[in-house]
């Protein structure tokens, strides 16, 4: 089990000071996944002020090894990790990097990540089918054509349906999609910025994969984003100085759908208790919290399993729009996966958005006195998550 | 191969080769560890729960109920295309396991299937070697 104490002498003690996405964003047919991290790097390296040759740290995921990149880049780093599960990774990689820091394996860590979902769905070069003959899905799931995260979270949404009641899970199901377009209207790199969403246009949507309606379904976008980490107190000196990272906590129970243990708690229900204890925290200290919306489900889900409120009570905790703009919960607030972007592994954007409401840069959305956020991945079929925890002072 | 059969097909591997010739020959094979005196799926040769090796195969009464299901209407891979909508689903067996599968001989509509419905394993054959264990209601 993770020592709380020796978590707790570490917390504060590393910083994100760089942040950004690609230049190329939302539809990108003539740029590659790798130009997009390189891209991304870059911009989040210019973010915080510091030179690629400082670079000693580099972390990646979502298909490429960390030498891939970092050849790509023209960086040679002392510290490498490519943990690979799923769309948290970039989550869990600010973990790692905050460890090999403390730890004295590097001083500036750099995560990059890049895909073309749309794109390549477009050329007909997307892998959907991930059917690997060696692992367990290829067997078990993949031949009842249970394929995709689409048919996977629904599956697992219908178990909730009928342990806490399907008209309830609907309206918080509409309530999530529709709240958080609200925020993407808000936000001018978000995919759906000009196209608002109503409660009809949601109830209306084609299904995918019941009781997943389209408009239950996040994007399929191309794009890149990029964090640069480095001390505590080597942030002071950086461009915009640190976001400190005070708590941080990883973890999964499961890989394929129908080995996990409860198709309505997640891994988070480790994670989001362990990196607010670490900070020194409670839910209610948070200002902000953004959490990996591949899946209007996959909110309801996630509030519940991080301890938001209690198993079955999410329908409550976002009914009346309560989550949208000048509502009392912030959550989501450039949009989600569901409305601003998701090239594939969207995890590194909650991380993103946090940071810039944490410094004030969100504009229109920016939320009054901003000191306190998390941000929270879940990769996989519900399997893994990645949960930190941030502050601003 | 049945044909034009062109979804996902096992290949059967080291620990389930046996479970496959199971199917093939109509019988659903689980693995059951003697030390913990329960049976687990999918098919391993060490226990989940234990760690050990002392496991064997039981054949399973095929029949389970229903733990969750979806019901699809885009298709996720090419050779779905003329099944839509179908049901993937996940049963709970009578000897404990949960298991992925398909609910065939229902309509697919969400009134017509419910969440705790039993049902029993059917065998549809899809090639020479491979049998798919699907559950139709019982």
């Amino acid at each position: 089990m993770p020592v709380m104490d020796r978590l707790k002498a570490i917390s504060g003690s590393a910083a994100i000071v760089g942040v950004a996405e690609s230049d190329r964003f939302g539809r990108t047919p003539d740029r590659g996944p790798m130009e997009l991290h390189a891209e991304a790097g870059r911009n989040a390296l210019a973010d915080a002020g510091i030179d690629k040759s400082e670079v000693d740290g580099v972390f990646t995921s979502g298909g490429y090894s960390t030498y891939d990149i970092a050849e790509y880049m023209g960086i040679a780093p002392h510290f490498t990790d490519s943990t690979s599960v799923g769309g948290s990774s970039f989550v869990i990689h600010i973990a790692h990097a905050m460890a090999a820091i403390e730890a004295g394996y590097c001083e500036v860590a750099l995560i990059t990540y890049g895909q073309t979902g749309r794109s390549d769905r477009a050329r007909g070069a997307l892998n959907l089918y991930g059917v690997t003959p060696g692992l367990p899905n290829a067997q078990y799931e993949a031949p009842f054509g249970i394929i995709g995260p689409p048919i996977a979270y629904s599956m697992a949404a219908n178990r909730y349906m009928h342990q806490y009641g399907e008209d309830r899970t609907r309206e918080a199901m509409a309530n999530v999609a529709v709240s958080t377009r609200k925020w993407a209207n808000m936000n001018e790199k978000a995919h759906f910025y000009d196209t608002p969403m109503t409660f009809d246009e949601y109830h209306d949507s084609r299904w995918i994969s019941w009781p997943f309606h389209l408009l239950d379904c996040c994007l399929v976008t191309d794009g890149g984003a990029a964090v640069v980490i480095t001390s505590a107190e080597r942030a002071k000196s950086t461009r915009k100085g640190g976001v400190a990272i005070l708590g941080a906590a990883e973890g999964h129970d499961h890989a394929i759908l129908h080995q996990m243990p409860d198709l309505t708690r997640t891994w988070g229900r480790n994670t989001g208790p362990q990196a607010l204890e670490m900070a020194g925290v409670t839910h209610s200290d948070l200002d902000m919290a953004m959490i990996y919306d591949s899946f209007t489900y996959t909110v309801l889900v996630t509030l519940e399993s991080l301890g938001f409120c209690g198993p079955g009570e999410s329908p409550d905790f976002v009914a009346n729009q309560r989550t949208a703009p000048g509502g009392d919960f912030a959550l989501n607030t450039n949009g989600g996966g569901l409305s601003y972007a998701h090239p594939g592994s969207y995890g590194i954007f909650t991380v993103l958005e946090a940071v810039r409401q944490l410094r004030g840069e969100t504009g229109e959305r920016q939320l009054d006195d901003c000191k306190l956020a998390m941000a929270h991945g879940t990769g996989g079929l519900l399997s893994s998550t990645g949960t930190v925890v941030l502050g601003r002072e | 191969m049945a044909d034009g059969y062109n979804k996902p097909i096992p290949i059967p591997q080291p620990e389930s080769d046996y479970y496959w010739e199971g199917a093939k020959a109509g019988e659903l094979r689980l693995r059951h560890c003697d030390d913990c005196n329960q049976a687990y799926f999918y098919p391993r040769n060490i226990c989940p729960e234990c760690g050990n090796n002392n496991t064997s195969w039981i054949v399973a009464s095929g029949k389970a109920k229903v733990h969750t299901f979806a019901i699809v209407h885009r298709p996720p891979h090419p050779g779905f295309m003329d099944d839509l909508p179908y049901v993937p689903a996940i049963v709970e067996l009578e000897e404990g396991p949960r298991m992925a599968t398909q609910l065939i001989n229902v309509t697919p509509e969400p009134e017509a299937i419910s969440i705790d419905m039993q049902v029993k394993v059917v065998f549809e054959s899809i090639t020479d070697e491979i049998s798919l264990p699907k559950f139709e209601p019982a």
